[in-house]
């Protein structure tokens, strides 16, 4: 009777499964610097973003991850005494070029926050908003199918499509979040930035904008703010932890997740950090 | 007490419990190859009445395992401890239960004649138990080397069997009077070369453990 023999080992690693820092960019970064007066808070960033995947940003409180964020569309500018260097690119083009048309940016690069925020009006008129200032469509029947279309990619047409004219106050929280996303979404913008948007939320509500952010990567690039570790393991992607100001380290969710490269990445993720 | 800390202590005392899994399929081993080579049928039965015991831990194992990534969410590191121990548990369990299996044949050929010479199973129970002493160590610390050096030296156990094979073949040819026995050994001979399988197994939960690359079935 033949016995087999052990086999030649060739040691292997899975390949990613998910796009990568060579996929095409939607959002490139390179070293980027920021100031609040003095205090630098980010040092030297330089990311890619491919296009349509949820991008996570984790790290401690502190860390500068939300300041990043609000580079990627000039929301800092609002806040006194900031300064920024270094070069963001959407699409190839320069977003701190002179002459860059903020409010156009803006448009482009959507943003939903920790706190949601609808405005003190109808559900409709909430996510008509936009459309309206920005003169997006020409008719009332247009204006319909586009609050239609975003409140459905927001997951929340089918519980509010019998009181469009109702507060948007009267909604839950869950429901006010995903108003606001309805928001964000109907001026069909590139990318979308989400600042903790289910830091405030129950476990349902949760899930739900999940299950939200993982249609929407079909259509948005996402970029997404989160204390949340296992929600950066289940929605991104791909993954870039922060530490005081600087990027650590990015890379493929799965990797950072189970075989970090840095050891920083590890101690924090494994609650080892400090 | 930090969160870490506490699962901290946790990892720990899996640790632990793997490596009490590990002495006692070691010593099952060990105890079964005294029971054949010493004709001592009451040691045997002994490594079959402690099975209940290796049992009672792989499902002790499994369920630390569970409730650890249920409640603590192990990640990086940690959580590739976790699932290497999920997974070498019922592997350690099954070294126990070929342990049992020769601690049977003992029995069955202790009721015989002596037959002159166990061959090579002596040499090849050494190699089995060295090999798993070696890879219980190499878990222990997170040596990733010596688990691929573990797993080179399977072939030796191979090699083993393969001799111990053909010569008891001859044997029956020779001796058709001692072919009940022979075949009995034959079986021995399998699981101490299954154990050796085994171990590899172990040795490729290390290496995964310890640096995050599969090199099962490659």
């Amino acid at each position: 009777m033949p016995v087999q023999t052990a086999a030649p080992r060739i040691e292997v690693r899975p390949a990613a499964t998910t796009p990568t820092a060579t996929s095409k960019a939607k959002v490139a970064v390179r070293n980027l610097d920021f100031f609040y007066g003095r205090t630098q808070a980010l040092h030297d960033i330089s990311i890619e973003i491919p296009e349509r995947i949820v991008m996570a940003f984790i790290g401690p409180s502190g860390c500068g991850k939300s300041t990043f964020l609000r580079t990627l569309n000039r929301m800092n500018d609002v806040i006194p005494h900031t300064r920024v260097g270094g070069h963001v690119s959407i699409d190839d083009h320069d977003i701190y070029a002179p002459g860059t048309d903020v409010v156009e940016l803006r448009r482009r690069v959507g943003m939903v926050f920790q706190k949601s925020n609808p405005f003190p009006k109808s559900i409709f008129d909430n996510v008509a908003y936009g459309l309206r200032i920005n003169r997006v469509t020409s008719s009332s029947s247009e204006l319909e199918g586009r609050v239609e279309q975003a409140l459905k990619d927001a997951a929340l047409w089918t519980e509010v499509k019998d009181r469009l004219k109702t507060s948007a106050l009267s909604l839950s929280g869950g429901q006010q979040q995903r108003l606001c996303i309805a928001r964000a979404l109907a001026i069909r913008p590139e990318v979308l930035l989400m600042d903790e948007p289910a830091s405030a939320l129950d476990p349902i509500a949760t899930s739900k904008i999940e299950e939200l952010i993982f249609d929407l990567k079909k259509q948005y690039t996402i970029v997404i703010v989160t204390h949340n570790m296992q929600q950066a393991a289940r929605v991104s992607d791909r993954t870039a932890f922060f530490l005081l100001g600087k990027l650590i380290e990015v890379n493929a969710t799965e990797k950072i997740f189970t075989a970090p490269d840095e050891k920083t990445t590890e101690d924090y993720i494994t609650g080892r950090f400090g | 007490m930090d969160t870490h800390r506490h699962l901290d202590d946790e990892l720990s005392s899996l640790r632990d419990r793997v490596l009490l899994l590990g002495g006692e399929a070691e010593q099952a081993l060990e105890r079964a190859m005294y029971a054949l080579s010493e004709r001592d049928s009451e040691v045997a039965q002994q490594v079959l009445d402690h099975d209940d015991r290796v049992d009672h831990l792989e499902v002790e194992i499994d369920r630390q395992c569970i409730d650890i990534i249920a409640l603590r969410q192990p990640a990086a590191r940690d959580l590739r401890f976790v699932i290497s121990v999920a997974k070498m548990a019922p592997v350690l369990e099954r070294i126990a239960d070929h342990a049992c299996n020769i601690a049977r044949a003992a029995i069955d050929l202790n009721n015989e004649p002596e037959l002159k010479s166990v061959l090579d199973l002596s040499r090849m129970a050494e190699h089995a138990l060295h090999m798993l002493r070696s890879a219980l160590d190499s878990f222990t610390t997170g040596d990733a080397v010596a688990a691929r050096e573990i797993i080179k030296s399977d072939s030796a156990i191979n090699d083993l069997y393969n001799h111990t094979f053909h010569r008891l073949i001859e044997l029956m040819v020779t001796e058709p009077a001692t072919a009940t026995r022979d075949a009995r050994l034959l079986f021995v001979a399998k699981h101490l070369e299954r154990i050796g399988d085994y171990v590899t197994d172990i040795c490729e939960l290390t290496v995964y453990m310890a640096e995050a690359a599969f090199i099962k079935h490659t």
